[in-house]
C-alpha cells in the first residue's frame, strides 16, 4: 500500500506545483501585458466620452476605404450579436423576431447604417450569433464586431475594445400595477423590494449601488428569466433600461407597467457600445462612421424612430 | 497496486495479516520510483506544454489572476454556503425518499401492483426530464400558479427539483442492492414468521446498504456540484456569483475560484469513497465471502 501513496503523493504534489506555476507566473511578464492593454485603450480613445470621439477623425480616409478594412472574412462585414435578439434593439414587427436581417429596430437599422458608411452593400452585411460569454471569452474571434446593448465600462475596456457610445440610456422599474411599488417616486421607498436583474447587465450594478435594497438582487440568466420570476411573484420588480422597459411591458409581460425612469443613471453616464476583440483595429473606422452618422442626425433619426415612445414616464428620483 | 496472491485455501487472511515477504517490498520500492518519475515527466511536459502557448499571458491574465481571485472571493465563498446547506438539506431528503420508493418497488404480491406501478412511472418520468428544466418547471411554474399555501421560494423550489430527480436515481442504486441480497435472506426473515415489510426493513435492506454505499457516494459528489444548477431561478449561489463578478469584468478568474471550492468539497467524499470500497472489498476477501 505504501509505494501506491507515495505515488499518490507525488501526483498531488506535482498537481499543485502546476496550479502554483498558473498562478503565480512571474511578476515581470504581468506588467508588459497590462501595459500593452493600457495602449491599446488609451490609442482607441477611451470610449467613454462622446467628445473625445471626435478626435479619431483624424485617422486618413484611405486607411478606411473599404478595400483596406481589416475584416474577418473578406469582402464583408460579420456582425455579431444575441441568440434570440429582441426587440426594440433588433427584428421589430410579428414577421421579424430574430432576424436580425430584417434591418428593424434600433441596432439592426444602425448596423446597416454602419455597413453603408463603411461601403458595404447591404447583402455584404452578415450576421452570426454569439452568447454573452462567448463574446468576451479570449481568443480569436470569427466576428468584426458584437452588439447586443454592450455597456462601456473600465473594467471590461480593458479585456475588450468599444467603440464610440450609440446610446445613452436610462434605467427603469417595471412592476405590477397592484405592486406596492407601482407608485414609488424616491429610491428610498424601494428599500424593501425584492428586485430582479439580469446577469451582465447595468441593471444589476444600479440595483446593488445606487438603490441598495436590503435584499440582494435576484440574479437570471435572460431578461426573459426575469420575467418569469416576476410572474411567480418571487421578485417585486425588474430593472431594465428604459427602450427594453418599453418592449416588455408592451409585449412580454401582460399587464406589467413601468413604474418610472431612474433619474440617477447606471453609469456616468450610461452608453452603449460596439465590442471589438482587444487590439481591433477597425475601431477607428467605425468609429468615423458613427461620428458622421451622429453629425448627419441619423443617429437621433434612428433613436427617434424606434426606441421613443408616447406618453410620459414618471421619474423616480434620489 | 501489487496484486495479492491467488485466493487458495491459506491466501487471504495470511496476506492481510503478516508482514510482507521481502520480495515483495523491494517491488514496491522500484514501483514507487518509476511512478515517481513518471509521474513528474508527465506533468512537466503538460506544464511546459500549455505554458508555451503565446497566448498564455493573456489567458494567465483572464483565468488565473490573483488579483481577481482575491477580489471575488468574499461573494463566491458567500455564495458556496449556500450550496453546502442546499447540498446537506436535499442529500438528506433523498436517502430517505429514495429508500422509500425502492421499498415500495420490492414489495411483492398484487395488492401491492398499483403502488409499484405508481413509483415506476414516478421513476421513469423524472428520470427521463433533464434536471434542469425539472428545475425551471418547478421554480418557476409551480409559483406562477400562485396556490394558496404552497411556497413561492426559488431556493425552495430548486431543492425540492433536485430531491425529486436525484431520488429517482437513487432508488435505482437501493434497488440494485436490494437485488444483490440472495433470495435465501428474505425466505429466512418470513419463515422466522416476519412480515414481508418486516424483512425488506430488518434482514434485506440493512444488507443492501452496505453493498450500495459507494454507488451512494458517488451520488453524493454529483450532487455536491448539481446543486449549483438553481441559479436558473436567481438564486445566488457560488457558481452565480462567479458569474456575476464575470459579467461585470470580463475576467474569468472568479470561475477558477468557485472550483477551487467545489473540489475542496468533493475530493475528500470521492477520496473516502475509493477507500471505503477498497476496505469491504478487502474484507470480504479475508472473511471468504457470504
Amino acid at each position: 500500500m505504501n509505494d501506491n501513496r507515495f505515488a499518490r503523493l507525488t501526483a498531488l504534489v506535482s498537481a499543485l506545483a502546476l496550479v502554483l506555476a498558473a498562478c503565480g507566473g512571474d511578476g515581470a511578464e504581468d506588467t508588459t501585458t497590462t501595459a500593452a492593454a493600457a495602449d491599446t485603450t488609451t490609442e482607441a480613445p477611451a470610449a467613454t466620452t462622446t467628445t473625445e470621439g471626435a478626435t479619431t477623425t483624424t485617422g486618413d480616409g484611405d486607411g478606411c476605404a473599404v478595400d483596406n478594412l481589416d475584416v474577418v472574412t473578406p469582402g464583408q462585414v460579420t456582425v455579431a450579436t444575441g441568440e434570440p435578439v429582441f426587440p426594440p434593439w433588433m427584428g421589430v414587427g410579428d414577421d421579424n423576431f430574430d432576424v436580425p436581417e430584417s434591418g428593424t429596430g434600433f441596432e439592426g437599422a444602425l448596423v446597416y447604417e454602419l455597413a453603408d458608411e463603411l461601403d458595404f452593400s447591404d447583402d455584404q452585411v452578415v450576421f452570426v450569433r454569439t452568447g454573452f460569454d462567448e463574446a468576451i471569452a479570449p481568443g480569436p474571434k470569427e466576428w468584426d464586431f458584437n452588439i447586443q446593448q454592450y455597456s462601456i465600462t473600465e473594467e471590461r475596456d480593458e479585456v475588450v475594445d468599444f467603440s464610440d457610445p450609440y446610446y445613452e440610456t436610462r434605467q427603469a422599474l417595471v412592476t405590477f400595477p397592484d405592486s406596492e411599488y407601482a407608485n414609488a417616486t424616491t429610491i428610498a421607498d424601494l428599500q424593501d423590494a425584492v428586485l430582479g436583474a439580469a446577469i451582465g447587465t447595468t441593471s444589476l450594478d444600479f440595483i446593488e449601488n445606487v438603490i441598495q435594497p436590503d435584499t440582494e438582487p435576484s440574479v437570471y440568466d435572460e431578461n426573459v428569466d426575469v420575467e418569469a420570476a416576476m410572474n411567480a411573484d418571487q421578485i417585486d420588480g425588474l430593472v431594465v433600461d428604459l427602450p427594453t422597459a418599453y418592449f416588455i411591458t408592451a409585449v412580454q409581460v401582460e399587464g406589467s407597467v413601468i413604474a418610472g425612469q431612474f433619474e440617477t443613471q447606471a453609469a456616468d453616464p450610461d452608453q452603449f457600445g460596439l465590442l471589438f476583440e482587444e487590439g481591433n483595429p477597425l475601431v477607428e473606422c467605425v468609429n468615423e462612421a458613427l461620428e458622421t452618422l451622429r453629425e448627419a442626425g441619423t443617429l437621433a433619426e434612428l433613436e427617434e424612430e424606434w426606441l421613443t415612445q408616447d406618453g410620459e414616464i414618471p421619474t423616480i428620483s434620489g | 497496486m501489487t496484486t495479492p496472491p491467488p485466493d487458495d485455501i491459506r491466501g487471504p487472511s495470511l496476506w492481510t495479516s503478516i508482514r510482507r515477504p521481502r520480495r515483495y517490498r523491494e517491488e514496491g520500492a522500484r514501483a514507487a520510483i518509476i511512478a515517481a518519475i513518471s509521474t513528474v515527466v508527465v506533468f512537466a511536459l503538460l506544464a511546459w506544454w500549455v505554458l508555451s502557448s503565446e497566448a498564455w499571458p493573456e489567458v494567465q491574465q483572464q483565468f488565473f489572476n490573483p488579483d481577481h481571485f482575491t477580489a471575488s472571493w468574499p461573494d463566491v465563498l458567500d455564495g458556496f454556503w449556500l450550496n453546502i446547506q442546499m447540498f446537506a438539506v436535499a442529500e438528506v431528503l433523498i436517502l430517505i425518499v429514495a429508500l422509500v420508493l425502492a421499498m415500495i418497488r420490492a414489495l411483492r404480491g398484487p395488492a401491492f401492483f398499483p403502488l409499484r406501478v405508481l413509483v415506476i412511472g414516478f421513476i421513469d418520468l423524472v428520470r427521463g426530464i433533464p434536471i434542469i428544466l425539472l428545475i425551471l418547471l418547478l421554480g418557476f411554474g409551480v409559483p406562477a400558479l400562485q396556490l394558496p399555501g404552497v411556497p413561492n421560494s426559488p431556493l425552495f423550489w430548486g431543492v425540492t427539483a433536485l430531491v425529486i430527480s436525484y431520488s429517482a436515481y437513487t432508488a435505482e442504486v437501493y434497488r440494485a442492492g436490494i437485488e444483490s441480497v440472495h433470495e435465501s435472506q428474505r425466505m429466512a426473515g418470513r419463515s422466522l414468521g416476519l412480515t414481508q415489510i418486516q424483512s425488506l426493513r430488518y434482514v434485506t435492506v440493512p444488507q443492501a446498504i452496505r453493498n450500495v454505499i459507494p454507488a451512494l457516494l458517488n451520488g453524493f459528489v454529483s450532487l455536491q456540484k448539481d446543486v449549483a444548477l438553481v441559479f436558473v431561478l436567481g438564486v445566488r449561489e457560488a457558481v452565480r456569483e462567479a458569474q456575476i463578478y464575470n459579467a461585470r469584468t470580463f475576467n474569468y478568474t472568479a470561475y477558477v475560484a468557485a472550483a477551487v471550492l467545489f473540489l475542496v468539497a468533493s475530493v475528500p467524499v470521492a477520496r473516502f469513497a475509493d477507500w471505503y470500497t477498497e476496505r469491504v472489498r478487502r474484507r470480504r476477501q479475508s472473511v471468504g465471502g457470504v
